[in-house]
This record gives C-alpha cells, structure tokens and sequence, in this order.
C-alpha cells in the first residue's frame, strides 16, 4: 500500500503499483476530471501537478507519487466558485469539445502560479505539450492572457 | 509483472543480480510509452526512482558531476550548468514539452540512445564521460562510446548510468552553437539537431572547434574530419566551404517518417556553416 496526497487529502492505494496514476485518479479515486487522449505523452490531456510540477500522468506508474502532492483539475474550483484560469476560458471561449480543457487549464495555472510571462509566445511555448483539435488556439492563449492580466491588475491594485 | 524499488544503489545492483534481465525505471518518459503499448508484458521492472545518490548535481574542481536522475528541468534551473554547460540546457529546453522535462532524466535520455535524442551533440561537444555501475564494478565510458546504434548502447545487462561527468570547457570557447530542426520547436523529434564550440586563436585562426550532430548516422556523430582540417586555418569563405564538404563525407542519413536523407545532408551543411559563421539565428 502507498500513501499520497490527492488534492489536500490523504489518500492511500493498495492495487498494483505499476498502476498508471491517470487510472488511478479516474478508477480509483473517482476523479474524471483529468483525461486520456493519446497515453503517449504527446497531447497533454492527462496533464495534473505533482508536487506542484505539471506532468503527464499517462506516463507516470502510481508509485511514483507516493508520499508526494498530486493535484488535478477539481482542486481549482469550490462548489461556489470557479479558479480564476477556468473563469478566463469560459470569458474567451478557451473551451469547445472539452477533452483537452483540463490538461490545457492545468498547463496555464502553473504558468500563472510561477508568474509566468504574458506574452503570447511565452504561453504558446509552455502550452505546446498540450494539444486541442478545435480551438486552433488563439481563444486558448487569449483565456491565458485573460487570467495573467487579472493577476497584474489585481497586484496593482493592492499597490495603490 | 515484478516490481521492484531498491532504496540505494547497492541494493539496485543486488537487485540486477538477481534479475539480469530486468529492465530499468527512471522518469518512465520513454519506458511508460512502450509499457502502455503492451510491448515490456511480463518483464521485470526495477525502479531507480528512489536512490537518492543520483540525484544530485556536484560541481568539482574540473568539471561537474551530474546523477543519472537529474531532471531535464532540474539541469535546465541549475545556476553552474546555466553558467558553464548553456548548450545543454537549451537543449533540455527544448525536449518534449514541459511536463515531459520535469519526469525525463538525462541518464534515461542517453540510455534509450535514439539517434534524436537532444541532449546528445551538447554532450558530445563537451566530452563528456559515462559512469556506471554493475554487479561487476564501476566504469568510465567516453560519451561518443557508448552507442552501439538506434537505441542501442554498450551497456552490459544489469549495467546502470550513474552520473554524467562534464569537465568546464577552459579556456572559455569563444562561440557555443545550439540548434534543433523539427517541424516545431516543441514535443517534435528532431530532423537533425547539432551542437559546437569555437576556440579562435589571436590571428582569427581556429584553435580548436568541435561540432556534433544528430539525426543524421546511426549514432550521434562529431565532424572530425572537418574539425581537424579547420584546425590552424583562418574562417574564410573557402575553408568555411572545405569543411563543409568534409561533413557530408561523414554523416550517414536516412529517409524516415521526420524527414529525408537528402534534406539532412544539405541542412547538416548549413547548420556547420551557420556555426562557423557565428550568426546569431
Ligand atoms: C511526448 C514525448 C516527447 C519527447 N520529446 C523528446 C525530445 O524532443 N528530445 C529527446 O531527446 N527526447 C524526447 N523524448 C524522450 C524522453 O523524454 C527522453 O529520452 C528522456 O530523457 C528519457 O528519460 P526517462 O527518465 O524518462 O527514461 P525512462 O523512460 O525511465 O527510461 C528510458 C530507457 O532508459 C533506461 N534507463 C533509464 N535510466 C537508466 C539508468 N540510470 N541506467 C541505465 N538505463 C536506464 C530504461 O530502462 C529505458 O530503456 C520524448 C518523449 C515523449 C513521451
Ligand atoms: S493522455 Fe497523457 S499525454 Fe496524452
Ligand atoms: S477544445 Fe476540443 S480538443 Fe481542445
């Protein structure tokens, strides 16, 4: 049996540890909000935190996140209230089909939470593991300007 | 399947004993996906994720000395190979897409030995040296020495990469040269990637120059013949010409899915002279 910690909880699983954490997130923990496109790593579907990185979790057996943080798409929101990246997505249209949506957010809310750049090249680069067949990408990278921009007038607001 | 997660390394060379035919584990950025294929069923799997010894960086008097299981992203923040080794990390940089370099090691890069592979000419260009471990002891292995062909290397079964050492380019070269060809900059395998350092002497003549590439032969391959015939000249037009004439002499390409023989001879060519001509890209 491992431990771990899903989305601020303890949680502990003691099927085989070769396991693939997305199974393991989708099966055992119920939480379907993280997808599977490809299972190769190349589309970014699959994309949560661990340890606050972004990884494919397609790629990763469950005992590798033992003892460690893994954090998916539903720890971004409350019952009330939507994160601040999934608020920008739907403001902009970041969203159609919806398969790559929580990979895509994921990606964008670890670059808000390093304070990454808003320039559109900066988002296009750290959002290129992440691929979606029905954007084409420009409502994507407006959502992820939409959201730093919030961040920046938030800061300077604070300021004054 | 068996899964095993030996805690240190005496334990991980125990383990191989053991098991000679098991097959190693590190960020699973390369083994994951022919795992999820069904194409390893049945083996025997031993994680290396856990040995602790391998995961650091230590910088020595000539050079430093990088774990096996250091991360893409980890080599890409590290303030000495940012200041000592920046080929390698815009290579790392440019490997798969984030999340793939915050799980892929650059030991598990090297042993899967893809004729693509990024960090390779990097590694070539700064001599680098191998070391592993095995039940039967420790070794020390050129770089350009440890490739056997596509995806195969000289490591013996139950032999691991324990640490990558690169000794400090001195005296500093006066040009370093990075560039990948791909269909993207990102999460696209290489065309051809290539890699040089450039010593130039007082009268402009080159000292010294090393330039690899990859993509291009079975293995990962440095320009000798040119590098040897730039040696002592002045970069003009017509040595600049010369050398790159020499290259094609050494590459081997092939036609495959990323590209064809004929596009990586010409682009080799101009990925030398583009090197030698310093121009910024
Ligand atoms: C979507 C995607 C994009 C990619 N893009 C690139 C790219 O652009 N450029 C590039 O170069 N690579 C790329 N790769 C390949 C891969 O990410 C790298 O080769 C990575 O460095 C592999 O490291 P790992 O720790 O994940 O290895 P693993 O997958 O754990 O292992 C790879 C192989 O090496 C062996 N191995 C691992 N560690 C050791 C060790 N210490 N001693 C002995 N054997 C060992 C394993 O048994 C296995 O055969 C990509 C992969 C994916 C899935
Ligand atoms: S499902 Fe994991 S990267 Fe595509
Ligand atoms: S919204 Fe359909 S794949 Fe991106």
């Amino acid at each position: 049996m491992i431990k771990l910690n899903v989305n601020g909880k303890r949680r502990s699983f003691s099927g085989p540890l070769f396991k693939r954490l997305i199974d393991v997130l989708r099966e055992d923990f119920r939480l379907t909000g993280t997808k599977e496109g490809c299972g190769e790593g190349e589309c970014g579907a699959c994309t949560v935190f661990l340890d606050g990185e972004p990884v494919n979790s397609c790629l990763i057996p469950v005992a590798h996140a033992e003892g460690r943080k893994v954090e998916t798409i539903e720890s971004l929101a409350n019952a009330k209230k939507l994160g601040v990246m999934q608020e920008a997505f739907l403001k902009r249209g970041g969203a159609q089909c919806g398969i790559c949506t929580p990979g895509m957010v994921m990606t964008a809310e670890y670059w808000r939470r390093v304070g990454g750049s808003p320039e559109p090249e900066a988002i296009r680069n750290v959002l290129a593991g992440n691929l979606c067949r029905c954007t084409g990408y420009q409502h994507i990278v407006d959502s992820v300007i939409e959201a730093l921009g919030r961040r920046r007038k938030k800061a300077r607001g604070q300021k004054a | 399947m068996e899964f095993l997660r030996p805690r240190s390394v005496r334990e991980a060379l125990e383990t191989f004993q053991k098991t000679p035919g098991a097959l190693a584990l590190a960020g699973g950025t390369d083994f994951m996906v022919g795992w999820n294929m069904g194409l390893l069923n049945g083996k025997t799997v031993v994680d290396l994720s856990r040995i602790a010894e391998w995961k650091g960086i230590e910088a020595g008097k000539t050079g430093v000395r990088i774990g096996s299981l250091v991360t893409h992203a980890e080599l890409q923040r590290h303030p000495l190979i940012r200041r000592e080794f920046p080929l390698l990390v815009e290579a790392c940089a440019l490997i798969g897409a984030i999340a793939i370099q915050n799980r892929g090691t650059i030991g598990g890069n090297i042993a899967n030995a893809s004729p693509a592979a990024d960090t390779f000419p990097s590694l070539a260009v700064y001599e680098a040296v191998v070391h592993t471990a095995s039940p039967q002891g420790r070794r020390a292995i050129p770089f350009l020495g440890i490739f056997a062909g596509p995806k195969k290397t000289h490591l013996r079964p139950g032999e691991l990469i324990e640490a990558i050492e690169i000794p400090y380019a001195r005296p500093r070269p006066s040009a370093a040269y990075f560039r990948k060809v791909g269909t993207r900059a990102a999460q696209a395998l290489s065309k051809t990637v290539a890699a040089g350092l450039l010593w130039l002497s007082r009268g402009k003549t080159v000292a010294e120059s090393r330039f690899a590439l990859g993509s291009v032969a079975p293995t990962i391959r440095r320009a000798r013949k040119a590098e040897d015939y730039l040696r002592g000249r002045k970069l003009t037009a017509e040595t600049v010409g010369r050398a790159m004439d020499l290259v094609e002499a050494e590459i081997a390409p092939i036609d495959d899915v990323r590209s064809t023989a004929a596009y990586r001879f010409a682009v080799s060519k101009n990925l030398l002279k583009e090197f030698l001509e310093c121009r910024p890209r």
